[in-house]
């Protein structure tokens, strides 16, 4: 039984009255692509907000290579090597990509430059930018001293998983990647999504998109009712049980 | 395990036929700083014309001079503006530190540079309160700067006892920044160079540290700064404070133009500072702008008022054109804001 | 109603106004004055607030003090006169900021039995106000214009006149010390009641100062930038006067440019005194407030109502002219304010 990259024991939140998570599991296998799915209320965002280090738990355990970490802020998930990209991208539209894609880790110069005045490497950042564009193989984006609010939606998304790839040691986690895209950008996206997991990164899918999720997904979290309902092989169990088993309206089926 | 070479990238964006005013539209997006620069090379071509007293090197020496205390108001405010925030105490502060440096120096004989480095002291911490008020209360800053405007108009009415200390009472280090040194035949007042110094050090550290990258990313979408991992409040505290620091420097120049501490001093910088800014292209929503606009929005206001009075156009007028730039630099940034990929 | 009701509910309110009378009388303890001035932070006013201070507490009246947050204005006045109706004022003193705009609060008062007094700048009209207690500021323009043109019929020299006046408003201060120093030096002034319709060609320009020091210097540079000739110029007030004054000594001619003013405040007159100001027109803050004072409090005493002040204004300078009356520098150090 191979440790999971990151894994999630017993997690409780509670907001007030509302229970957001009451007792939820989650396992990440090395070199997979999970997706996480459920239905509103079933306490998915709570659930990666924990994992990404936006939101502390009441109760439970959170584990990193199988040993147990506790994140008090999104920057000590980072320090852990989770990524995540966020639904609303987090990027700076009037800032550049390169700006962008070292965002809160700027790179500075060396030497004198660097350390007495503190000068950025900007030609530095930019070339390291458009070298991570390409192991993407992000061709549509042209120029990384461009702004980032001249970009598409899906190429400002290809920039948010660009930069979670870059920086990324251990998990990267996408929320949402394709909601706001058409169906040419979503394309592009889920494309890139492989490329991160070929790149040895294994992913946490958030979507709501069955079609999505049953292209690339390795395995499937049904979230339900703040806890996991059940995790599927997308081979071996169909779109519609899948969104039943996360309705309630099926019971999932024996643990394999 | 799929590889890339099974996909194909995903197609181009299709080439957009740009008509001028669309690549005009892409161009001031790029470079903020082009507008107010062309207004300001326009104005200066216009009054030459009217004025043949306009264009001479003693009266662009004289323009740079009396914009110097503004100017100076002005790299503060610009970058508490591209926090997406606003600061109105900053002629009050300005003035209270004036009168603090003066009083201290008058009154107990400290000498010129500790009282200049207390009158340092005391507006950094003036912007600092205005830095904890916003990110602890956060409160607007609109609204933290209007109550902390009159708390340190009191304090400075109250310290002073209304009254103006002369520059003969004071070190002559405090009125430095109002000597004159000559550069080819005409006089420049330290108090000018200091500016010029001072908007290209800010302008070099905004583009070049991650400080000013920071600064940037804050006011334009402060939520996505902090889940990259930027210590929001701390950025907006630290700039906050340094504003303060900046509007001591104005003190500084403003005592050398008066050649004395005035308590009654400053009431329209508050608003002068913020026009400046304004005119310069720094967007009052933030994480837009540069220095240098603030410096050429200072001037273009410098250079309206004095080329006015040398045509012996009526007073009433320049304060209509003033009024007139604000509203054309600010729908011009709304259109700018307006490109698309 | 029966005349045994009748005559209960008569006794009652003969009883309860008796008490109601009785009550306003000794319940007041103190006349209480209303001080509404412009700003309170010129020191004109300040040295105002502080000579009603003064004789408040010698004549056994309290005062209450109201200023607007900057010249112009109106709004704040409004404000503190209805404060002052409220809390049982006996009179007001006011300094307003807009001569016509504050009228109809005035009439308020006046109506509500209050005794409202204009100080410094009358009303517009001014019989709006009980009585005016003020300097006449054409005439505060006026001899610092006559001394003007003693000196330079003197000199001989041809006069090059900046001025530097306060604002575009065109307040009614601005323009009657502006008028009243154009007249005394012999200039045609066409309209007395606005600034800038003059075509005398000795007149280089005007320009507004916002009766500080940084306005002074940057109007006066304007000024001379136009022409460099001026020797001659007129500033609103003293603060005004000192900023032109630097803007002359940068340009290294402070020696040969004659700066007249009014106010009589002490920085002034010491300017007067250093060489700085050449005459400057001293006004008596103090005297208004004390004068005011005085007349609410008897107002308060037996309803007498006062007559309008003129609470003078003397010329200050230590060059006299010939056929202008003047006092020394060290008669305006003794009487001067601020």
């Amino acid at each position: 039984m191979t440790t999971p990259v990151l894994q999630a024991t017993g997690l409780v939140k509670r907001y007030g009255k509302v229970t957001a998570l009451a007792g939820a599991d989650l396992e990440l296998l090395p070199g997979e692509i999970l997706a996480v799915i459920g239905d509103n209320g079933a306490g998915k965002s709570s659930l990666i907000k924990a994992l990404s280090g936006a939101v502390v738990p009441d109760e439970g355990q959170i584990l990193v290579d199988g040993e147990p970490v506790s994140f008090s802020s999104p920057l000590d998930a980072r320090r852990a090597g989770i990524e995540t990209v966020h639904q609303s991208l987090a990027v700076s539209p009037s800032l550049d990509i390169a700006a962008n894609l070292f965002l809160g880790r700027e790179r500075r110069r060396k030497g004198v430059l660097g350390s007495v005045f503190r000068m950025l490497d900007r030609q530095g950042m930019r070339e390291e930018a458009r070298r991570q564009l390409d192991a993407l193989g992000i061709m549509t984006i042209q120029n990384p001293g461009q702004a980032v609010e001249t970009l598409s939606g899906g190429q400002r998304q290809a920039v948010a998983v660009a930069r979670a790839a870059a920086f990324g040691s251990r998990v990267v986690i996408m929320d949402e990647p394709t909601a706001a895209l058409g169906v040419r950008e979503s394309r592009a996206v889920l494309d890139l999504v492989l490329q991160v997991r070929d790149r040895g990164l294994p992913v946490i899918l958030i979507s709501h998109n069955m079609p999505h999720v049953f292209e690339v997904a390795d395995r499937i979290h049904i979230q339900r009712l703040g806890r996991r309902k059940a995790v599927v092989d997308p081979k071996s169990v169909s779109m519609s049980d899948a969104v039943a088993i996360m309705t309630g309206a099926m019971e999932p089926p024996e643990a394999a | 395990m799929t590889t890339t070479a099974t996909r194909p990238p995903a197609p181009l964006p299709e080439q957009r036929d740009r008509s001028i005013l669309t690549r005009l539209q892409h161009l001031l997006h790029a470079q903020a700083t082009i507008g107010p620069a062309v207004v300001l090379l326009v104005a200066v071509i216009v009054f030459a014309l009217l004025s043949d007293r306009f264009l001479t090197p003693g009266n662009i020496s004289l323009i740079l001079q009396q914009v110097a205390v503004v100017g100076t108001l002005a790299v503060g405010q610009t970058i508490v503006i591209l926090t997406a925030g606003i600061d109105l105490s900053c002629g009050a502060i300005m003035v209270l530190t004036s009168i603090v440096m003066a009083k201290v120096a008058a009154g107990t004989g400290l000498p010129g540079l500790p009282a200049l480095l207390l009158g340092f002291a005391v507006g950094t911490l003036c912007g600092l309160l205005n830095g904890v008020l916003v990110t602890r209360l956060k409160l607007p800053p609109f609204i933290v700067t209007l109550g902390t405007l009159n708390v340190f108009f009191a304090v400075n009415l109250w310290y002073s006892g209304s009254a103006t200390i002369r520059g003969t009472d004071m070190p002559k280090l405090l009125l430095w920044t109002g000597q004159t040194f000559n550069i080819a035949g005409t006089r420049i007042t330290y108090g000018s160079i200091m500016l010029v110094v001072l908007v290209a050090a800010m302008a070099f550290v905004l583009k070049n540290t991650a400080w000013g990258r920071h600064v940037y990313s804050t006011g334009d979408d402060l939520e996505a700064s902090r889940l990259s991992g930027i210590r929001t409040a701390r950025v907006l505290l630290s700039v906050y404070a340094t504003a303060g620091l900046i509007y001591a420097l104005a003190a500084w120049t403003l005592i050398g133009r008066i050649a004395s501490a005035s308590p009654q001093a400053g009431q329209t910088d508050n608003l002068d500072s913020i026009t400046a800014v304004v005119i310069g292209g720094t967007s009052l929503f933030g994480g837009r702008g540069a220095v240098v606009g603030s410096l050429i929005g200072a001037l273009i206001v410098g250079v309206f008022r004095n080329g006015l009075a040398l045509a012996g156009v009526d007073v009433l007028w320049q304060t209509m054109a003033v009024g007139v730039l604000i509203i054309v630099a600010v729908s011009l940034d709304q259109w700018i804001r307006k490109v698309k990929a | 109603m029966s005349r045994r009701a009748f005559g209960l509910t008569a006794a009652a309110v003969l009883a309860l106004s008796a008490a109601a009378c009785g009550g306003g009388g000794s319940s007041g303890s103190t006349t209480l004055v209303g001080l509404v001035t412009k700003t309170d932070t010129n020191p004109f006013f300040v040295k105002m607030k502080e000579g009603a201070q003064q004789a408040a507490s010698s004549s056994g009246a309290t005062v209450q003090s109201f200023a607007g947050k900057q010249d112009g204005d109106n709004q704040s006045q409004v404000d503190a006169i209805e404060n002052l109706i409220a809390s049982g004022a006996k009179g007001i003193l006011i300094t307003p900021s807009d001569s016509k705009a504050i009228v109809p609060s005035v009439d308020k008062a006046r109506a509500a039995g209050l005794l409202v007094i204009a100080l410094d700048t009358p009303l517009e009209p001014a019989s709006a106000a009980d009585a005016t207690f003020a300097t006449d500021n054409y005439k505060a323009g006026l001899l610092i214009g006559q001394w003007a043109k003693a000196k330079f019929a003197a000199n001989g020299k041809q006069p090059k006149i900046a001025m530097l006046d306060l604002n575009p408003n065109q307040v009614s201060v601005d323009v009657q010390r502006d008028q009243g120093f154009l007249e005394g030096f012999g200039v045609d002034v066409k309209d007395k009641n606005k600034i800038g319709d003059e075509a005398d060609p000795r007149i280089v320009g005007h320009d507004v100062t916002n009766g500080d020091p940084s306005g002074g210097r940057t109007a006066m540079e304007n000024l001379l930038q136009k022409d460099p000739g001026v020797n001659l110029v007129y500033t609103i007030n003293e603060p005004a006067a000192a900023g032109a004054y630097e803007a002359l000594k940068a340009a290294g001619k402070e020696k040969d440019v004659v700066i007249v003013s009014v106010d009589g405040g002490c920085p002034g007159v010491n300017n007067v005194k250093a060489g700085v100001i050449g005459a400057t027109s001293q006004q008596y803050p103090l005297k208004m407030a004390q004068l005011g004072v005085e007349a609410v409090t008897k107002f308060a005493k037996d309803g007498s109502k006062p007559q309008n002040t003129d609470t003078g204004v003397t010329l200050i300078t230590d060059q006299p002219a010939q056929g202008v009356e003047s006092k020394d520098s060290a008669f305006g150090l003794q009487n001067c304010w601020g």
